[in-house]
């Protein structure tokens, strides 16, 4: 038995036998050739083969994935198309004479060094880029593209250098338990496409090609990273119990897909998704989203080295209204801070970025790139129920600015004759403390809440999440925290709006019975949380929880409190 | 020949989408155009994404274009114009 140890990026338990990937990109003969005619012909054949598959994997990305991924294969089409690419490639040909796959394969290598040379490190991954792309036109060369990945006949674990987006694409969901590759990192491609497909993988795993054999059983966690090859006993034992109860209770939950998410007495609480790319699109209307209670536009601006056109935004927005079918789409506008980096907006470093210049303060402080997002969600609102959620409001002020200025792009567009929803709901994070306190003038100007918990909680505690020293204190179970939510939800209704409410506390399921007993009206969660969250509600009534509430908001500390949910569980 | 000069000033350089964009619209154009960084003597296809990209060019560099052809004013107009756009 031998134990490795990579970068876990998508999670779920594998255990199968391997199937190493082999590089295809270098296996090609290379030749003296005399006909150069003939060569720059077959180039000109298989550039037109490539772009007509590439053409393909673009629509089925953008149907299946996202239009981040469909985007990957469209600066593909780019590169294959390039004039300078074409012309050396010509060289190879006609001066050197080399054969056309060797010809391919030595100016797509000239460029690629290149970019690698740059600084930049965006121009240095597109090198990345370039190989996919001489790679295809190698495998359309030498016949060998009718399949990227071999043919699977039975369940496998796919270990491989790298796999390319062209690759994933093709991989079938149902044989591939799982994924390992040597390259890679929580942000490659492979990491992003496996998440969304559900497939289990580890990237990053330096050196597993030289220890694993087809056919070798290997067993792996794609959540923690750890991975056996050829395990022990116990340990498959182990890992295959821990499979097994995985199975079994994701059977159970996923009864619960088709019920409806009502009380044991009979009241309906809603049960929305959060989502930060339209991949996560598909997985959140199959485990039964009735809505969108946080799409985080964030993912649009930190992923490229540009910030998001209009256009690029507005078709996102729009196709996600429309998969809702008139669902509600509550959108985020943008919501970072110093803590990130994104060359393009030039952020300064500062000294407290948690206290900093983030939010709503940051749109403010970017206005025009503010008013762009502004303008593609207004745009796309005609397509279906899409509401505007303002986030980091910590006082009045920002709301009547912010309202403004919303103000200001519809009469933009009015003036450009451009349609919108007129009577589009703008609702706000309470996720500071302020907020919270002044619940009651927030409410009396804005058409919504979304209680946004971890900031709530880490702002109430003025503790660090992530400082381990006192993660003691971060707890969503803290009664001052709790007592804040109660407060926010009593305001909001008091005012006659909607109080939703979007952090982790949201998806816990020993804290839903707690919110659906304060009136909670929406639950906000990640896909992974759905089904137990409805399995939650269904076994409550709403009128005992609302009977207890007084009493568990009497306890005074966090682990009175915590003790006291669990034992209701 | 027709040409013009300018720096790019913005954060992220020509690269990503400014890239594209650029290279694009040189692609409308029959004239033969030609991009040369900081007055050094390599010359870079514009249309040719590769090329371009390949060019690195970051905030601070200084652009020259020269272009021959029947459309040789257009085309520089139209160039200047778009790259200014990107700094802005």
């Amino acid at each position: 038995m031998e134990h490795l140890l990579g970068t876990g990026v998508s999670k779920g338990i594998a255990i199968g036998s391997v199937l190493v990937k082999k590089e295809n990109s270098s296996d090609f003969l290379k030749k003296s050739i005399t006909d150069v005619a003939y060569e720059w012909n077959r180039f000109l054949k298989a550039k037109e083969v490539g772009k007509q598959q590439l053409e393909v994997l673009v629509q089925q990305s953008r149907e299946a994935i996202g239009e981040d991924e469909a985007q990957i294969f469209e600066a593909h089409i780019l590169i294959l198309e390039d004039e300078e690419l074409a012309n050396l490639i010509k060289i190879q040909i006609d001066n050197q004479k080399k054969n056309t796959e060797w010809a391919v394969h030595e100016a797509a290598e000239h460029f690629a060094v290149m970019l690698e040379g740059l600084e930049d490190a965006y121009l240095k991954e597109r090198a990345h880029d370039i190989r996919d792309v001489a790679a295809r036109l190698i495998r359309i060369l030498s016949g060998a593209d009718k399949q990227e990945i071999p043919v699977l006949e039975e369940p496998c674990i796919i270990v491989a250098r790298d796999l390319m987006p062209g690759e994933m694409i093709h991989i079938n969901k149902e044989l591939v338990m799982g994924i390992i590759t040597e390259a890679g990192a929580k942000t490659s491609h492979t990491a992003i496409l496996a998440k969304a497909m559900g497939i289990p993988a580890i990237v990053g795993a330096e050196g597993i090609l030289g220890k694993v054999k087809d056919h070798e059983i290997i067993v792996f966690d794609g959540e923690f990273g750890s991975i056996f090859i050829c395990p022990e006993k116990n340990v498959l034992d182990q890992y295959k119990q821990k499979l097994e109860s995985m199975n079994s209770q994701k059977k159970e939950l996923e009864g619960f897909k088709d019920k409806a998410s009502v009380t044991k007495d009979g009241i309906k609480v809603e049960l929305f998704g959060n989502m930060a790319s339209i991949a996560e699109l598909p997985g959140l209307i199959e485990n039964g989203a009735q809505g969108i209670g946080l799409f985080r536009t964030e993912f649009l601006y930190t992923t490229q080295a540009s910030a998001p056109t209009e256009e690029e935004q507005f078709e996102i927005y729009k196709h996600t209204a429309e998969k809702l079918q008139g669902k509600t789409v509550i959108i985020r506008t943008l919501d970072i801070g110093g803590d990130k980096e994104i060359p393009y907006l030039g952020l300064d470093k500062e000294e407290n970025p948690f206290l900093g210049c983030r939010g709503i303060r940051l749109c403010f402080d970017n206005i025009e790139i503010w008013k762009v997002q502004l303008r593609a969600l207004l745009r796309a609102s005609i397509y279906g129920d899409i509401k505007i959620m303002l986030p980091m409001i910590s006082v009045m002020e920002e709301v009547r600015k912010a309202k403004e200025i919303i103000c200001e792009v519809k009469a933009e567009l009015k003036n450009s004759g451009i349609a919108y929803n007129e009577k589009l709901e703008i609702g706000i994070m309470i996720e500071t403390p302020a907020a919270a306190v002044l619940a009651d003038a927030m409410a009396s100007e804005v058409d919504f809440f979304s209680i946004g918990t971890n900031d709530l909680i880490q702002y109430t505690l003025a503790c660090d999440r992530m400082n381990p020293k006192i993660s003691n204190l971060y707890s969503q179970f803290n009664p001052s925290v709790l007592r804040l939510i109660k407060h926010i939800i009593d305001t909001g209704h008091e005012y006659g709006i909607k109080v939703g409410m979007c952090g982790e506390a949201a998806g816990d399921a020993r804290l839903i019975p707690l919110f659906v007993g304060m009136g909670l009206d929406e639950f906000s969660m990640n896909t992974s949380a759905l089904l137990e969250a409805k399995k939650t509600v269904t076994q409550i009534s709403k009128q005992e929880m609302s009977e207890v509430v007084p009493e568990i908001l009497r306890l005074k500390t966090t682990n009175e409190i915590e003790k006291y949910l669990c034992n209701l569980a | 020949m027709t040409q013009t000069t300018i720096e790019i000033k913005n954060n992220e350089g020509l690269h990503a989408r400014p890239a594209s964009e650029f290279s694009k619209a040189t692609m409308k154009y029959k004239s033969d155009i030609k991009v040369y960084k900081n007055g050094q003597e390599k010359a870079y296809n514009p249309k040719s994404i590769l090329s371009i990209m390949s060019m690195g060019a970051v905030k601070g560099d200084v652009l020259r274009i020269e272009a021959s052809g029947e459309d040789e004013a257009a085309a520089i107009e139209d160039l200047k114009t778009i790259l200014e756009s990107f700094n802005q």
